[in-house]
């Protein structure tokens, strides 16, 4: 149905023409679900823009041949292509509330596709645009084609992307990280709902994602890219279980799954003994009754609802939702940069919800509680160096200067496995794995005992977010942490935590050792997110 | 895409070769923009013309700007007056050049009091925010319902003809401008990832605001003042023109514009042309130098 | 829709304090005259006596409190005060000249967005053509051109070398009447009474000064147009309309010309700002019987109260524009008023 072959795409860019496809082939036959597996970087959507022929003004098909159903798509014209995007190929994006007119009504979005491709008239487009979006499961469509995007949720969206899509009956469905920036359990009601429709109309389908688990749940076939080639595909089972090449190896190992233990999502040589870490009796965080209530706009909002927990010396806390759940804003309260409504934060018994946020900075508390953040990037002043970022807290918060601050900075970096020739860089000359590096060598520049670390992983690439992971581990045992570890991802909950707390609508629904959570949920909601989260057909590796 | 393409570009940017520091690679930046865009680099020479003519001009003319002289009144440009002479017999060239230095004096001064006074009320009410924010911005709001140009005459009129009101006038016109601008860019670092880590590390919200955040809202502002300049040239020649601030027989080129044209109807040309060229050049490597300065502090933002 | 129609009403209490602060702003600019505001406002030729009529008149004996409260009755009146020199009210003769200069206003608005957006438009869709560089050149140039300037130089060109120009005297030349009042739009009488030659002669008059007027506003909207077209063309949304295979026109105009709509007409209100101040210069260099030339000569000889009226009348006039502008995005911009906003 699909053939690609030799396909190559290049990028004119300020420092010369860039490839960021690289001579790839592969076959797609009808009725087959295939995926595109890589990380960032890796030429998986640019392929897809390409066989659309999408791309932006500065990328064009460099060589290669790629043909559907007998049509050459490098060589037709563009009116031909328009003719076949949207009535036989058809594309859903990630970010889907920008995939939307934010000034039309979705309804007429839908019914401009169908007025395009001549599948409706002026007279029923209305009737077919709700049946379109009857047929994503949206439910009162009649109503909801009135709506503007702005006024649907993203799962919402999504699904008016879908109904968009889909409502020429095309052949071909290319997915492009279409669950990015979706809760997981809206990830999984829009991948079932778009594969059940996928099946049922026997189309063939490229899912293009960067989550190995999602790709072997929606896939028949997988294809691995990196940098711009092929280097690996094969069914699910199979490629995941006998990996032939060193890099599917990698992926493969670097994703986080039941039954693995944290060593052993880095590569089999990297694989160092880890240090076990003592958890004491003593409680070192003590949060009772923790409310906060925000003015909305129709009235006060409770983003969190009186709330209680303990964490003890060197124990690692797993806080656990979706968005919307409060674990942002808890965490921020903990680290004190937001006051609650009310209720008690006690620290080794003294009550921090008493200094106003503002004030904190001059306590002498401010050291011992510290913060990774999740954006790396985000999170570090585009004017300053990685040393100046690492030196910040020393200055503020210590008596080192001079040539002892420059050892003490010198020490972190190299405790967090930064080199130190990269000292002197700015964010924008670091990578991500390196900017995250820098954010948690800033995080214990002052020896704090706890450290929230807020989705640190959220952002990298799933075999840097091995490296980090394991970093933090190691730092836990060799430096006495404890740690409240805030995700959506259950899967890397498991992996560093010792105690897991599930968040929903501002409570705290489910609580207990991580073992009896994780494997035994007692709770409907954290085994409706377990579930969700897909898993990778990966088998666990003798240890 | 975008940003898939930015990695790539970071991931060929850290190549062993280009790995050097950032003083370097802001540099090396500036200088591949004005390669790239020579425009820019031609405006900054004409800014530099204009800097020395502000400087030295008044000292190197060849006739007193002032001095009149009835023999020689309405001459065409000619080898010894080059913008020939006006009315009174006075040196049109020497006056264009003389004129310079008020002209800048007026917009510089202005525009420092208004970036002044503007970065410091729009960052505290950008962060902040609350009852000071929805104050000031009732207050900008307020000056910006008036048409600029007719409040600023509204100012001078009320204050009083001088040089020094036509500058407070122009001003409090630009404030609102810098207090939005600064609001807005600190605004959206106030939450930021990067602001949240400062005040982990200890720094006080003064602190954080003064070192970490607004340094980061100056490339902006650059831009914002070199668009401003030329801005505030037009406005307090525009002033002049109308018979505000400036008196005769002080050269300035808005006044010197309005005496030229009358004599246009007849003919005489070059009284209003040469000194509205200038006026109009200036401006004009204000704005050039603005859009340039643009492209270095952000080439995506390049419109 | 409900939601809509409160925002809109939110949006036209809010005009209610900008109102009061210009009234405020209008009335210590006043207060704030140097010297003697009796003296200045009786003007040049004042006798003693004179001086303390005006005194009492404008209630300058009593505290700043009561004379705003005076003042605020004054407006509500409709009295702005006597102009010193012609006698007259100053309201009834800005009233006299403001068709003037809306006719001059609205012309150049309406010239410019007719030339500009079309521009914009098309330099953002073949970025780096011919009609892209030209679009940057104009847009740059049309920013650094002094008003007053321009008027000077396209005077001296239309009519002193071509000739083709009438005299630059004014909205209609000596040997035509004008038309019957009816809008006092000179184009729009004409018109209303058939009077073709007339109206030809009012074109005539009102294309040197419009132009001058339109090349100055063409910039900024061009600008805004290109960038907003730009960016609209850049959104995710246009990827998804592209991979539906929707077409090029409808992709270029019922998708991206639409959203870049909505900064333009955001932009609207800042370039009726400059207009209206723009506005002055052209009319002292037209001669043109508007509001801004009745601003000048009243600076001219310190008639003050003429000046804080026309002041007065021209914020009235911008709120009242601006207003305008946000219920006319209100219509375009289904979030307005809501938190997506």
């Amino acid at each position: 149905m699909l053939s690609v072959k030799d396909f190559q795409v290049a990028f004119k860019t300020r420092k010369g023409e860039v490839n960021a496809v690289k001579g790839i082939s592969f076959e797609l036959a009808r009725g087959e679900r295939l995926g595109i597996v890589g990380e960032s970087g890796s030429g998986k959507s640019v392929t897809s823009y390409a066989l659309m022929r999408i791309l932006d003004a500065n990328g064009r098909i460099k060589a290669g041949d790629a043909v559907y159903s007998g049509i050459d798509l490098r060589r037709a014209a563009e009116r031909d292509m328009r003719d076949l995007r949207g009535r036989e190929i058809s594309m859903i994006f990630q970010n889907p509330r920008a995939a939307l007119n934010p000034i039309r009504k979705v309804g007429h979005q839908i019914e401009d596709v169908l007025r395009q491709h001549a599948r409706a008239t002026r007279q029923d487009a209305r009737k077919k645009a709700i049946e379109a979006l009857e047929a994503v499961k949206i439910h009162d469509a009649e109503a909801r084609y009135d709506a503007y995007p702005f006024e649907l949720s993203g799962g919402m969206c999504q699904r008016v992307v879908c109904a968009i899509a889909l409502a020429c009956d095309p052949k071909l469905m290319i997915m492009d990280e279409p669950t990015t920036g979706l809760d997981i359990t809206t990830q999984k009601a829009v991948m079932d709902l778009v594969d059940g429709l996928v099946k049922a109309r026997g189309m063939s389908s490229i899912l293009i994602t960067h989550d190995l688990g999602l790709a072997s749940e929606y896939c028949d076939r997988i294809v691995v890219m990196k940098d711009g080639r092929i280097v690996e595909e094969g069914a699910p089972t199979a490629l995941l279980g006998t990996p032939q090449h060193a890099y599917t190896r990698k992926l493969v190992d670097a994703t986080p799954r039941r039954g693995v233990a944290i060593r052993q999502l880095l590569p089999a040589e990297d694989r160092r003994p880890l240090a076990p870490h003592e958890i004491k009796d003593t409680p070192l965080i003590e949060v009772k009754d923790l409310i906060k209530t925000y003015q909305g706009k129709s009235g006060p909002v409770q983003a969190v609802k009186g709330i209680s927990f303990t964490i003890r010396e060197g124990q690692s806390v797993g806080l656990v939702g979706e968005s919307g759940c409060g674990k942002s804003t808890t965490s921020s309260m903990l680290v004190r940069l937001f006051d609650p409504t009310s209720g008690q934060i006690l620290f080794r018994g003294a009550d921090l919800a008493q200094m106003p946020a503002a004030d904190f900075a001059r306590s002498p508390l401010r050291g011992k509680i510290q913060m990774v953040f999740q954006d790396a990037t985000d999170s570090l002043n585009p004017r300053h160096t990685a040393r100046q970022s690492i030196a910040e807290p020393l200055k503020r918060m210590t008596d080192l200067r001079g040539a002892a601050q420059a050892a003490r900075v010198e020490e972190l970096a190299s405790l967090t496995g930064l080199p130190a020739h990269l000292l002197d860089r700015f964010p924008h000359q670091l990578s991500g794995g390196q900017k995250a590096r820098v954010g948690i060598a800033r995080a214990i520049a002052t020896d704090p005992d706890f450290l929230i670390l807020d989705e640190p992983t959220a952002a990298l690439d799933v075999s840097i977010q091995a490296v980090v992971l394991n970093l933090l581990a190691d730092l836990r045992a060799r430096l006495g942490m404890s740690y409240l570890f805030v995700s959506h991802d259950l899967n890397v909950v498991r992996l560093l935590c010792d105690h897991v707390i599930v968040m929903k609508g501002g409570e705290i629904v489910d609580s207990g050792p991580v073992e009896q959570v994780m494997d035994a949920p007692a709770h409907p909601y954290t085994r409706e997110l377990l579930s969700a989260a897909p898993q990778a057909p990966i088998p666990a590796p003798a240890a | 895409m975008t940003d898939m393409l930015t990695d790539m570009a970071k991931a060929l940017a850290s190549t062993p070769e280009t790995q050097k520091k950032k003083s370097n690679g802001a540099l090396a930046h500036t200088l591949y923009v004005l390669r790239e865009n020579p425009v820019t680099a031609l405006s900054f020479a004409m800014f530099a013309f204009f800097l020395g003519s502000a400087l030295f001009g008044p000292a190197l003319v060849p006739y007193d700007p002032l001095a009149t002289n009835a023999a020689v009144a309405l001459q065409p440009p000619s080898a010894a007056h080059w913008f020939g002479t006006d009315n009174l017999g006075r040196d049109v060239f020497s006056r264009v050049i003389a004129a310079t230095r008020l002209d800048l004096v007026i917009s510089v001064a202005a525009v420092a009091l208004s970036f002044v006074f503007g970065s410091l009320l729009g960052a505290i009410a950008g962060y902040r925010g609350g009852m000071i924010d929805t104050v000031l911005n009732r207050i900008l709001d307020t000056i910006m319902a008036f048409p600029l140009f007719v409040l600023a005459m509204g100012i001078v009129a009320a204050l009083g003809n001088s040089v020094a009101n036509i500058i407070y006038a122009t001003a409090i016109i630009n404030l609102p401008f810098y207090a939005r601008l600064v609001r807005a860019e600190v605004n959206i670092r106030r939450d930021a990832g990067f602001t949240q880590a400062a005040k982990l590390a200890g720094n006080s919200d003064a602190r954080v605001l003064a070192f970490h955040i607004f340094p980061n809202a100056l490339p902006p502002m650059m831009v914002q003042v070199s668009l401003n300049l030329g801005w505030a040239i037009l406005n307090a020649a525009g002033l002049s023109f109308i018979g505000l601030g400036v008196r005769p027989p002080t050269p300035e080129w808005g006044i010197m514009v309005a005496e030229g044209a009358n004599f246009i109807v007849s003919g005489e040309w070059w009284l209003a042309l040469f000194p509205g060229l200038w006026l109009m050049l200036a401006v004009f490597t204000f704005n050039l130098m603005g859009d340039g300065l643009r492209d270095i502090v952000d080439p995506r933002r390049r419109t | 829709m409900p939601a809509r129609l409160k925002a809109v009403s939110v949006r036209l209490a809010q005009a209610v304090p900008v109102i009061f602060g210009v009234i405020v702003i209008s009335f210590l600019l006043t207060r704030a005259l140097p010297g003697d505001p009796a003296v200045q406002f009786a003007g040049p030729a004042a006798t003693a006596e004179s001086i303390e009529e005006v005194r009492r008149a404008l209630g300058l004996d009593k505290s700043l409190p009561e004379q705003f409260l005076l003042y605020l009755g004054q407006l509500a009146r409709g009295d702005l005060g006597q102009s010193v020199s012609t006698g007259q009210p100053v309201l009834s003769e800005l009233a006299a000249r403001l068709p003037a200069s809306l006719e001059l206003t609205l012309f150049a608005l309406i010239l410019s967005c007719a030339v500009a957006i079309p521009l914009g438009v098309l330099a953002a869709t073949r970025p780096g053509s011919l009609v892209d560089q030209l679009c940057r050149i104009l847009v740059t140039a049309g920013v650094s051109l002094p008003t007053f300037f321009t008027g000077v130089v396209l005077i001296y060109v239309f009519y002193y070398l071509l000739g083709i120009a009438p005299s630059p005297l004014g909205r209609l030349d000596f040997i035509y009447l004008d038309p019957p009042h009816v809008t006092g739009f000179f184009l729009i009488d004409a018109a209303l009474d058939g009077d073709a030659e007339t109206w030809f002669a009012a074109l005539k008059q009102l294309i040197l000064p419009g132009l001058t007027l339109a090349l100055f506003t063409l910039a900024p909207i061009a600008r805004m147009t290109r960038a907003a077209m730009l960016s609209a063309l850049s959104a995710d949304y246009i990827r998804t309309a592209r991979a539906a295979g929707l077409d090029r026109n409808k992709i270029l105009y019922g998708y991206a010309f639409r959203n870049a709509l909505l900064p333009v007409v955001t932009t609207l209100g800042m370039v009726f700002s400059f207009t209206l101040g723009a506005n002055v210069l052209v009319e002292k260099v037209f001669a043109w019987p508007g509001i801004g030339s009745y601003a000048v000569e009243a600076l001219v000889v310190s008639d003050y109260a003429a000046v804080q009226g026309f002041v007065l009348a021209m914020a009235l006039l911008f709120v009242l524009l601006n207003l305008v502008i946000d219920l006319a995005y209100s219509a375009i911009d289904p979030r307005f008023g809501t938190s997506a906003r």
